[in-house]
């Protein structure tokens, strides 16, 4: 079931994101790739689970890494894109 | 019965990431869409360690402490104009993240694993691989501490070809492989996805750099996504999937921007061409003549005179930013020259190109740092036709993205390149370090003498500075 699911999902997601980034205006480009480097974060899901489940030390090692890095991208990638929005003003009038 | 209220907290993160990526197509909207994101991610993750029960593994929280803690100092520290340096050593912690844990599925695991996952974890690490040291390249490119010239191995093309059938080879084995032999074969997956990714982005010279970071987000996002697959996770699946093809739109963006295929980038046409055509495009004696004539004090004294009687004048004002101003900071005397054009009663716009920066949308970014308001930032497609009504184009720091010869310089990397047509105004103001070709390396007529066109040589930000004060 889920040997189907999951590769049938990847291309739901794949076209319903193409569609959603192409209505971003090129103004907001950079912000967009900061949160999507924020989103590619989310390999942590993964990383805690493998690490928890680890048996050997090597493994739990390399997983504590993983999930550092891929923290280091969620937390920095959303802060920075916020920084990045906070300066966009529209003109007073 | 948990599993599946577990399923559907992951779900009804999915469509929170979704609908906080569709607030980003406002600048109004846009900060609460992060927001949104960020809060959903937030719960994804408790949500994992709650539903694998493993939230008091310690390990763990110290892991995501020191990641949040460096990612922090990341953002607040970096300056906009590095931007592009710090979205590309993301997506290569991404690419890394993506490569260990593949690495730890496939080798970890005292189960046996099925095939599925030992063909997506083969894949993963890969591209993960790929994404990793291609954008360590890319960063050290940017940063300065790597030429931004493309460099070409003897023979890269058959490398490239060799390295790419070695990976084609060893996926499919490491999918079918013995237990015994799966972390020998893992190890030359990640060497042989390291190779590539150096031998991609070597090659690519600083003007494509746009192209190759967009490519290397949209891998990060795949490589995530392959992990997904290898390790069952319908939120990483999904959201992987985004990061991939809002890579690839980007990337296309780019691509038409630049006019060239992604294909041209990777396999280095457009270096080729640099070194064929430098001088193709314009009489390098006339040009060569222009530059001597020009650097006496008194004529720059002149230049700035004229320059500033003719932006009095005027009653609409298209500014067109370009690296160089972000190279002298000049971005906040353009803020300052901007206000008093305004309160002396001129339209004043500014005219964004795609690829103006190092990266999609850069440009927007230094701008609205010196606080210009958004709503007069246009890009290339709404504002180009506006140049043949507009008294003076005011180029700072710009060259290749208002050079009139990718109009006819056939041949040159340039070539077929939409530019900003500042030629069409009455009078071109060009505050340029020098005259010096571009990124791309072609020749610009607009430093030949006209009546219309003028000089003003030298730092951006002084150059605004004295411009100001005349005014």
């Amino acid at each position: 079931m889920n040997d189907l699911l999951l590769p049938a999902l990847f291309i739901i997601a794949a076209v319903a994101g193409y569609k959603l980034i192409s209505d971003v205006p090129s103004l907001l480009h950079t912000p967009l790739m900061s949160g999507m480097n924020a989103l590619s974060g989310v390999t942590v899901s993964g990383a805690l689970v493998a690490t928890a489940f680890a048996v050997s030390t090597q493994s739990q090692v390399l997983g504590c890494a993983a999930v550092v890095l891929a923290t280091i991208n969620v937390a920095g990638g959303f802060l920075v894109t916020d920084r990045m929005l906070k300066m966009f003003k529209r003109e007073k009038l | 019965m948990q599993v599946i209220a577990y399923k559907l907290l992951d779900l009804a993160c999915v469509i929170g990431i979704v609908s906080g990526i569709r607030l980003m197509n406002s600048p109004t909207t846009a900060r609460r869409g992060n927001l949104v994101g960020a809060v959903c991610m937030l719960i994804a993750i408790i949500a994992t360690l709650i539903s694998n029960q493993i939230v008091p593994v310690k390990a763990l929280w110290i892991s995501m402490g020191l990641g949040a803690g460096i990612g922090c100092l990341l953002a607040v520290y970096v300056s906009m104009i590095q931007m592009p340096q710090l979205v590309a050593l993301l997506n290569g912690f991404g690419g890394a993240a993506s490569v260990i844990v593949a690495f730890v599925v496939l080798t970890g695991s005292v189960a046996a694993i099925s095939g599925v996952t030992r063909l997506t974890g083969a894949i993963a690490l890969v591209v993960g691989s790929v994404t990793f040291s291609g954008s360590l390249v890319a960063v050290a490119k940017l940063d300065g501490r790597m030429t931004s010239l493309p460099i070409i191995l003897r023979g890269h093309f058959i490398l490239d070809l060799l390295t790419l059938m070695c990976i084609a080879i060893v996926i499919p084995v490491l999918a079918i492989a013995s237990s015994n032999r799966t972390s020998i074969l893992c190890v030359l997956s990640i060497l042989l996805g390291l190779i590539f990714g150096i031998l991609l982005a070597i090659r690519v010279g600083g003007a494509d750099m746009p192209i190759a970071i967009s490519l290397l987000n949209s891998l990060s996002g795949i490589a995530a996504a392959t992990v997904g697959l290898a390790t069952s996770n319908f939120l990483v699946v999904s959201v992987g999937a985004i990061v991939g093809s809002a890579g690839i739109v980007l990337t296309e963006i780019m691509c038409r921007a630049m006019n060239s295929s992604i294909i041209d980038v990777l396999t280095g046409k457009t270096a080729l061409s640099t070194t064929q055509a430098s001088a193709g495009s314009v009489d390098a004696d006339a040009l060569s003549e222009t530059v001597q004539s020009v650097p006496t004090g008194e004529s720059i004294a002149a230049d700035m005179d004229e320059a500033a009687a003719i932006l009095g004048a005027a009653k609409k004002i298209i500014i067109v930013p370009g690296y160089g101003m972000a190279l002298s900071q000049a971005q906040f005397q353009v803020k300052q020259i901007l206000t008093r054009l305004e309160s002396m009663g001129k339209q004043v716009k500014f005219a964004i190109h795609p690829v103006a920066g190092r990266m999609p949308g850069h440009m927007n970014v230094l701008l609205a740092e010196a606080e210009i308001p958004y709503d007069i930032l246009c890009p290339m497609e709404s504002v180009n036709h506006e140049f043949g009504d507009t008294n003076v184009a005011l180029v700072v720091g710009a060259n290749d993205v208002v050079n009139p010869a990718a109009k006819t310089a056939v041949g040159t990397p340039i070539y077929g390149m939409p530019i900003l047509n500042v030629n069409q105004a009455d009078y071109v103001i060009i505050c340029n370090k020098d005259t010096c070709p571009g990124y791309a390396g072609v020749n610009n007529p607009l430093y030949l003498p006209a009546n219309n066109i003028i000089l003003l040589l030298g730092d951006a930000a002084e150059t605004l500075s004295k411009l100001l004060e005349k005014l």
